[in-house]
């Protein structure tokens, strides 16, 4: 049908919003098709300069225990060592207080001043840049630990795995202690009330039945703070001693992925040496991708679920 | 021998109870010995000569960090200049779109830079400004950070327009406006406190990174507005002065803690209190 001339004028706007309707289309479309494109590329680029570096050792790059730049040869085993062995322990000393705290807000006292400034306390411990944990770390912590190793007569390095486990552990509370809590409160009261209609004491119900039901959630808590502790960079430079020997105690000096990384990326001239870091910081993209997808996976069921 | 059996359950009630909040209080103990610390070590070197100088070398008196404060604000403009446009368009089209297959994989994908650490952020800069460019730079440091923003202001984006309502947009729809302005003028006016939380939070975050500017921004002794050129900022300031070996550098460290943790933890209780009042109820 033809359109009357006199209308055509009415028509024209539409035409116009019309344009300006699919520009928004593309637009949002264009944005979310970057993030895509940016993590995609961040991968890419990561393996394309690691590619002198896998080339030369190939797998054995894994397991070799020298880090030497200057014969150039690069094997990352002690510092998957020493990331895996902070992380651990860190993961092992915050437990009881992150799932204190996750009981405390999540049964204990749900609302109220004393939760309401539980909550915000850790969530501002949270926001605390990591330098600072680092910095504060160097002078309360360092001299602490040197103190508790010289009265045990282990020689007194202060610095190393302990003491970055310790400062860690400090950091990464929030985490664990954050999803917990969500996890705790998707319990449902259906169940919680069963068990004290037989005549459970709260003790009971929180270790018998809460906990339980929630296994799953604290699993993925632990495993996104576990996510966090790997990539920890700035403080756990500080403390940890900067050696590139294997760790054969607790308490000797070692570097994770993330601090040999800091150390060493800027003072790297020979190609090889800076490609020999770039696959370091692969492997720690690759391991916190993967530990990082399967504990939101679990999340995304719970709540689902719930 | 019930009854005591009954007892010893009360009694483990209690304990329980009782350890429960002793060691939720015994982790908040960090926070407190950290801020107060920070102050009591760093409160002495502030002055207004601190904020308004730069630097002096070692053996001399006095200096200020005038020019970190100038690299970090430089930073943080060049971070969310393309950060927060960007991240709240992928956000909308996350919340908008959720049955496509391009939300799915942007929705990993924002998780996964969410965890990806700061020093691989540090690497991509490095290879993706600093070695094209030919030298460290604000440029590099800043879109570093700003990667690092991205999935947070797209989180919060995504977050707050789920919460929305759907009879606001029905309202506009039906009322003939169209879909893009409804969006625009409607919808996002009303999620921006929720986005502007989440804007100002990630600025909060990365005002305080380190590792991406290792070797990206690199620091600077000197003032710079220039941002080809490198700059230092609050952190990285710290990180240099604190692991010297001179105690005065470790006093000027402890002063820049202490404006750093000062803005870091205003603009986060800040953010808390104003935005809670400012927020659109439905």
């Amino acid at each position: 049908m033809e359109i009357p001339l006199s209308n055509k004028a009415a028509i024209l706007p539409r035409d116009r919003s019309q344009r300006a309707e699919s520009a928004f289309q593309i637009i949002i479309l264009l944005s979310a098709l970057a993030i895509v494109v940016l993590l995609a590329a961040i991968f890419l680029s990561l393996v394309l300069y690691s590619l002198p570096s896998l080339t030369a050792f190939g797998p054995s790059f894994l397991v070799r225990k020298t880090w030497d730049p200057v014969t150039g040869t690069f094997g990352a085993l002690p510092f998957l060592v020493g990331t895996l062995l902070t992380s651990f322990l860190a993961l092992l000393i915050s437990m009881p207080f992150s799932l204190a705290i996750s009981i405390f807000i999540g049964e204990y006292f749900k609302r109220g001043v004393v939760s309401s400034i539980l909550k915000n306390v850790t969530e501002l411990l949270a926001g605390i840049p990591s330098i600072i944990y680092g910095f504060w770390a160097l002078f309360v912590l360092v001299p602490i630990v040197r103190g508790f190793q010289m009265k045990v007569g282990i020689f007194p390095y202060g610095v190393g795995i302990f003491t970055a486990s310790l400062i860690l552990s400090v950091m990464i509370i929030p985490y664990a202690a954050s999803i917990g809590r969500e996890v705790i409160t998707l319990v449902p009261s259906g169940i919680k009330e069963a068990a004290y209609s037989l005549g459970a004491t709260r003790q009971e119900v929180i270790t018998k039945v809460i906990l339980p039901y929630a296994r799953s959630g604290m699993t993925a808590g632990i495993l996104l703070a576990l996510g966090r502790a790997l990539g920890e960079t700035m403080a756990v430079t500080m403390v940890i001693g900067n050696s590139n020997r294997l760790p054969h105690s607790l308490f000797s000096p070692g570097n994770t992925m993330a601090s040999v990384i800091a150390n060493e990326f800027t003072e790297a001239t020979a190609s090889l040496y800076v490609s020999s870091l770039i696959e370091v910081g692969l492997l720690l993209f690759l391991v916190t991708m993967i530990i990082n997808v399967i504990g939101r996976f679990i999340i995304k069921k719970i709540s689902i679920g719930a | 021998m019930s009854l005591f059996r009954v007892r010893l359950r009360i009694a483990k009630d209690i304990g329980f109870k009782a350890m429960v909040i002793v060691l939720s209080f015994l982790s908040v103990a960090p926070l407190l010995f950290i801020l107060f610390y920070v102050i009591g070590n760093g409160l002495s070197s502030l002055n207004w000569n601190f904020l308004i100088e730069i630097p002096k070398p070692v053996g001399e008196i006095g200096g200020g960090i005038v020019n970190s404060i100038v690299g970090s604000f430089l930073l943080v403009i060049i971070a969310s200049l393309p950060s927060i446009p960007l991240g709240i368009a992928a956000g909308i089209y996350l919340s908008e779109h959720k049955e496509s297959k391009l939300t799915y994989w942007g929705g990993l994908a924002v998780e996964v830079l969410q965890g990806t650490p700061s020093i691989v952020i540090g690497i991509i800069a490095y290879l993706w400004v600093v070695v094209p460019m030919g030298g460290f730079s604000a440029l590099s440091g800043g879109i570093g950070l700003g990667i690092m923003m991205l999935p947070m202001i797209i989180k919060t984006t995504e977050e707050t327009l789920n919460l929305m309502p759907d009879f606001l947009k029905e309202a506009a729809l039906a009322l003939g406006v169209p879909y893009y302005r409804t969006m625009l003028r409607v919808i996002l006016p009303a999620a921006a406190s929720g986005i502007m939380t989440g804007v100002l939070i990630s600025v909060a975050r990365i005002a305080g990174e380190t590792a991406p500017l290792l070797f990206t921004a690199f620091g600077n002794a000197f003032m710079n507005w220039n941002v080809i050129k490198p700059v230092n900022s609050l952190p990285l300031l710290i990180y240099n002065y604190a692991t010297s070996p001179y105690p005065e550098w470790h006093r000027f460290a402890w002063g820049a803690s202490c404006v750093l943790v000062g803005f870091v933890l205003t603009l986060n209780l800040s953010v808390r209190i104003i935005i809670k009042r400012w927020k659109v109820r439905f």
